[in-house]
């Protein structure tokens, strides 16, 4: 269904602009053009039909569905919310506080709060386009388990004794005050959803499109000018640095997973281990500095330093795993 | 017709939704010619004091009025009328 896009690109860059398909230009301009093309429609039409279908879901229901879950099931769906709730980053704070004030234990917060920027609409939806569903899947289903697990081990070392002391206290009332009742589920008119979907989608595409351009540049320039099997020699070997290299690499380019999927789908044509492309792209969107220097107003440096370390390890591991496992599939 | 200066509270972690949301309220105040007083919290126990959960929100005389995205015009103007 994306063969529309081939064939764009195939016009505009090899009729209109006349550069032959077999030269190292031709080829990048029209990598650049289809992949361009192709994530501007998708992401605009997706994540208008994604807001759209989930416009009445918010924070505030999710919390009601979390209180007073036991453990085991908290988790699993304090990840599964965090990969579907509309939610941004900037919120993470007031999220955190609304949760443990309601009594949730801290792991489940977290499961919600890890799982969210790992699995956002964007990013699946760039996997899905340029990496196909299989990796997409694989990186799902990866993702919620990295929130899952996470989760667990934080109750598991007790991570609340780590928490500022207001924090703790609201944690503390939280758990012996009334559930509240439910809020009432939002009936949304067809109309409301529709300007909830058209906000999203102006706001998304509005960050994300530079970004676009800047990656699919980037994966062009690699994809024209790498010398073919560069990369499969000095990166694709098994080499076990890799995997690390790839996610202190991706700490410095936080949340700009628009930018950094068409880089990844480059290098992985050029012979790139799925296992490191894996824990590149989970590095990129979800270990960010400048977040994580937020969550310092509700979480003392110990625990700060704990989840941090904690997600690199886990990326590290998940990247070993899959180049461990990718010779036998 | 002197009315009361509203006290307005833009609560957020300083994202700049957060930023447009006090901008686009000074602007409609100003074109309605509504004294308003418009303060920024980032203080995440403020947050907690009036069970905000998604930012930005909006605090108008103690009472919370929106949450969780820049609001719209219409909305705006309907607040301060």
């Amino acid at each position: 269904m994306f063969e529309v896009f081939t064939h764009f690109a195939d016009w505009l860059a090899y009729d209109l602009v006349t550069l032959s398909p077999s030269s190292k230009i031709g080829d990048a301009v029209h990598f650049f053009i289809e992949d361009v093309s192709k994530i501007y429609v998708l992401l605009v039409i997706m994540i208008y039909v994604i807001a759209l279908l989930r416009a009445s879901l918010n924070v505030e229901r999710v919390r009601h569905y979390l209180v007073g879950k036991n453990r085991a099931v908290g988790y699993a769906l304090g990840s599964v919310f965090g990969a579907i709730t509309p939610f941004c980053s900037c919120s993470s704070i007031p999220v955190f506080l609304g949760f443990t004030s309601a009594g949730i234990p801290v792991g489940i917060t977290m499961s919600f709060l890890l799982t969210s920027p790992l699995i956002n609409e964007v990013a699946v939806l760039l996997l899905m386009s340029l990496l196909g569903w299989k990796f997409t899947v694989l990186y799902i289903v990866v993702g919620m388990t990295v929130g899952v697990l996470g989760g667990a081990f934080l109750d598991a070392i007790k991570a609340e004794r780590w928490l500022q002391s207001f924090a703790q206290k609201a944690l503390a009332a939280g758990q012996n005050a009334q559930l509240a009742d439910a809020p009432e589920a939002e009936q949304l008119s067809l109309a409301e959803r529709h300007r909830f979907a058209k906000d999203e989608t102006l706001e998304i595409f509005g960050r994300v499109w530079k970004w676009v351009i800047i990656g699919v540049g980037l994966g062009a320039a690699l994809h024209g000018f790498v010398p073919d099997g560069w990369i499969e020699q000095y990166l694709g070997k098994g080499q076990w640095w890799t995997v690390p290299a790839a996610v202190a690499l991706g700490i410095p380019l936080y949340s700009n997973a628009t930018g950094v999927i068409p880089v990844m789908e480059s290098l992985i044509q050029n012979g790139l281990p799925i296992g490191t492309t894996l824990a590149f792209c989970m590095s990129t969107v979800a270990a960010s500095f400048p977040e994580f220097i937020l969550l310092k107003q509700v979480m003392q440096w110990r625990l700060l330093a704990t989840v941090f370390v904690m997600l690199l390890l886990s990326f590290t591991l998940v990247g070993w795993l899959f180049n461990g496992f990718s010779s036998f599939l | 017709m002197k009315q009361e200066t509203k006290q307005i509270k833009v609560l957020g972690s300083g994202c700049t939704k957060c930023q447009k949301t006090a901008e686009l309220i000074e602007r409609i105040a100003a074109e309605q010619g509504v004294e308003v007083n418009i303060t920024k919290e980032t203080d995440a126990q403020v947050f907690l004091q009036y069970g905000v959960m998604s930012t930005p929100a909006v605090i108008i005389d103690e009472v919370l009025k929106h949450s969780g995205s820049i609001p719209h015009t219409d909305q705006v103007k309907g607040w301060l009328a």
